[in-house]
């Protein structure tokens, strides 16, 4: 459906096919999951994106002190680049309709992601240790912001991976059908690749400031 | 879809799915406090709103008798003007008028409208009125800690907001921020319903260019909240940090005491940009619901289509596009880039031109109609005129040398309250009159709705024309006392008394609307299914108030737009948008 075409209608005249063409009560051919989780994607873009655009802004100060990176973060951007694969893979099972698949590349997304955030932890203490405090300069307070706010999705991300993660063990114990999760590990590795995508984006800004 | 094939049960109309899986209460406790149908959850977000904006109803008496009668109350000082002021502003932008119109209005009506069981993310949609009313608690909580509730003014400007000095300095701004940061998180569960509800769960027929225009309008402003409200989150979000963890994202280097304060080269004007951002488009995500509303009042109590309705729609989309491009109007007084003042200046004159086309839309739908002065017609006709007075003094103050001189004069508090406050309080008012008997299944007392009507209209005009004067001859906003001013005249220290006693007639005819409601529950004209004749589908219901589902058996069948009024060789004068073409007589 063009929405341009749709907004030029004549609502007033009378136009019964309007009644019988089958989808015409539904703007995308999608389920509604999938419509809600693009929804909710172009509103943590517009959060990550305001905070980008002030984090430039604050770079055009004269004072402006970069801040070094710990090393740790390049090796938490390949956890969370092996999360987004596992995701992937047991995406790709709910194709193949091994549920066991399924179920292992969910635990190994997981684990992987939990992994990502132990390590952005530590990665905050070695820049606490090295004296880089929030507060000392806000290339500093901008890190933890950043890191913190990526932090903050990724956990909610898990609440929905925990979820589907249960769905998946009840389905292998009552031998259900893998299409009563499909949607979910859908969602859950759309989720994490945008995830994966808005981290590398903010990790490259870190280096480049 | 998945792989660009599409499953036959994801493209199936709603109509024809057999039965929908459909929450179901088990208990008093599920059926009436944790419900996840969309009706409970609106009426529960709507007492919320209502009960909150008492809160700020008695705040702005408090301030009225400190501007007209000063040095009377002993208990009213400049510290707790502040409080009042702050408290006041952002209790009724956001947590009464933004979740009255989205969390109230949206929940009620667009499943009822779009011909829908439910919202299509039910338990989501629970868990947003939760956190919403945490959110207001915590807000709330702030007038009972020590130093009580923040007094940086509603904007939260850094570094006032959090600089020492400021009321509520300790407890108080940090409550607010953090209330504002849950409201927002459950704003988004709720706005995410009501957008993909409207995409994805309309009834058979109902395409998007047949539905009502109050479901276009909280639609659309749906869409500006979910993309304007990051903004405020990430403000907070920074200004906690600025707040506890000593960062320096807002604030710059001061002295304090005659020392160097803590901070160093933060940037204030960053969050006037960031609060804007979000704070313009907080005007339309009220007004567009208001916008709705009233198109949809007035055909139906004028039994007239509406004029231009697809100009109507076109309207909401471009002041929700606009929208986004004048906030900066708000910081003339910055010290921005003179070329900036230009382009937000033009653009605020731009989305003028919609918001115009919507004005003469509405008074061409009363030309010539069958106009039933109904309490809610009413009040559709007092908001006509006040949002016209409110965007005229808009357009005066969206002009950089209009605005220089007026900026921070009682000028901007009575053009802000009329179009923003006024104006989308009376479509609230012309709402809940028109919709009650559908969530009540009783009218509202007439009587009591007239004196309602008129002493909160003609009252408003009294309080808010000679508050334009004031702000004329110079009285300035905010300031807790004029004192003996050279440049005041001795008429505005009697205007302002008369303001406040304005104030608190107004207020008293406020306390008559919540006993007519509560009266009118009990004891109110039983109303029937459809007491206005109206077209839409929320009043084609079964059963009055609607049951769970909404639609009985059978989700209805969209043939009509929502505007079939006084049609020629049609024996009734509306048929209703499900009403089967061969049925008409």
């Amino acid at each position: 459906m063009s929405i341009f075409n749709e907004l030029t209608k004549k609502p007033w005249l009378a136009d019964p096919s309007q009644i019988d063409g089958a989808p015409a009560n539904q703007a995308l051919f999608l389920p509604s999951g999938k419509v809600g989780l693009r929804v909710f994607l172009v509103v943590v873009t517009v959060v990550f994106l305001l905070t980008t655009i002030a984090y430039g802004d604050r770079m055009l100060f004269a004072n402006w002190k970069s801040t070094p990176e710990p090393w740790v973060l390049w090796l938490n951007t390949f956890v969370l680049i092996a999360s987004s694969v596992a995701m992937q893979w047991a995406r790709n099972n709910t194709k193949r309709g091994n549920l066991t698949g399924v179920r292992d590349g969910l635990i190994f997304g997981g684990v992987l992601t939990i992994s990502f955030l132990v390590g952005q932890l530590y990665g905050w203490q070695l820049m606490v240790e090295s004296g880089y405090y929030a507060h000392t300069n806000t290339a500093n307070a901008f890190f933890y912001l950043i890191t913190a706010l990526h932090g903050a999705h990724m956990i909610g991300g898990l609440i929905a991976w925990g979820r589907s993660l249960l769905k998946v063990r009840e389905i292998l114990r009552s031998n259900g059908s893998v299409s009563d999760v499909k949607l979910s590990v859908e969602l859950c590795t759309t989720y994490w690749h945008y995830l994966l995508m808005i981290w590398l984006i903010l990790f490259m800004l870190l280096l480049i400031s | 879809m998945s792989n660009g094939v599409i499953e036959d049960s994801q493209v199936i109309p709603a109509a024809e799915v057999e039965e929908v899986e459909l929450y179901h209460a088990k208990s008093f406790i599920t059926k009436w406090v944790f419900c996840q149908d969309a009706k409970v959850i609106a009426i529960q977000y709507s007492v919320t709103a209502i009960a909150i904006g008492l809160v700020g109803l008695v705040l702005s008496w408090l301030m009225r008798l400190q501007l007209g009668f000063p040095d009377v109350f002993s208990f009213i000082d400049a510290e707790s003007y502040y409080q009042y002021v702050t408290m006041h502003g952002m209790i009724m932008v956001v947590y009464l008028l933004t979740a009255l119109f989205l969390g109230g209005f949206g929940n009620y009506l667009i499943p009822l409208m779009v011909g829908a069981r439910d919202m299509v993310f039910p338990y989501m949609n629970m868990l947003s009125y939760w956190i919403y009313l945490l959110a207001t608690l915590i807000l709330a909580a702030s007038f009972f800690v020590p130093g009580g509730p923040t007094g940086a003014g509603w904007t939260l400007y850094p570094p006032q907001s959090i600089s020492e000095g400021t009321p509520g300095i300790n407890g108080g701004i940090i409550l607010m921020l953090v209330s504002l940061a849950f409201f927002i998180i459950g704003f988004t569960m709720g706005g995410l319903n009501y957008v993909v509800t409207v995409l994805q769960a309309r009834t058979r027929g109902m395409t998007l260019m047949r539905m009502p225009l109050t479901v276009w309008g909280i639609f659309v402003a749906t869409i500006l909240a979910l993309l304007a409200f990051p903004a405020l989150f990430v403000a907070a979000i920074m200004t906690l940090f600025d707040k506890l963890l000593g960062t320096s994202f807002f604030m710059p280097e001061m002295l304090v005491q005659g020392e160097l304060g803590p901070h160093e080269n933060g940037s204030p004007l960053l969050f006037q940009h960031l609060f804007w951002f979000f704070g313009h488009p907080e005007v339309y995500i009220v007004a567009l619901p208001a916008f709705g509303v009233v198109s949809d009042i007035i055909s139906t109590h004028a039994r007239k289509n509406i004029f231009g309705y697809r100009m109507m729609v076109w309207a909401i989309v471009a002041i929700g596009g606009l929208s986004f491009i004048v906030w900066a109007h708000h910081m003339y007084v910055s010290g921005m880039n003179p070329y900036f003042g230009f382009f937000f200046a033009t653009t605020t004159l731009i989305i003028a031109v919609p918001t115009a086309l919507k004005l003469y839309n509405w008074v061409l739908t009363l030309y010539k109609g069958n106009i039933h002065l109904t309490i809610p017609m009413l009040f559709c006709v007092a908001f006509i005129l006040t949002f016209l007075n409110g965007g005229i003094t808009g357009l005066f103050l969206g002009n950089v040398i209009v605005d220089i001189p007026l900026s921070d004069t009682m000028f901007v508090v009575a053009h802000f309250h009329m179009v923003m406050g006024i104006a989308p309080v009376l479509v609230i008012f012309a709402a809940i009159y028109h919709w009650f008997p559908k969530m009540s299944g009783r009218m509202l007392h007439e009587g009591w709705g007239q004196f309602h009507f008129w002493v909160t209209f003609l009252g408003s005009y009294l309080i808010y024309f000679p508050m334009h004067y004031l702000g004329f001859v110079g009285v300035p906003r905010r300031y807790f006392e004029i004192g003996e001013t050279s440049f005041v005249p001795e008429s505005a220290v009697a205007l302002n008394e008369f303001i406040t006693i304005m104030v608190l007639i107004v207020g008293f005819a406020q306390v008559v609307f919540i006993i007519n409601i509560i009266w009118s529950v009990f004891k109110g004209k039983p109303s029937g299914d459809n007491p206005w004749n109206s077209t839409t589908l929320e009043w084609q219901t079964a059963t009055t108030p609607p049951g769970h589902g909404n639609f009985g058996k059978e989700l209805p069948i969209c043939y009509r737009w929502a505007y079939e009024y006084s049609l020629p060789g049609v024996k009734a004068d509306f048929i209703p948008q499900n009403l089967a073409p061969d049925k008409i007589k």
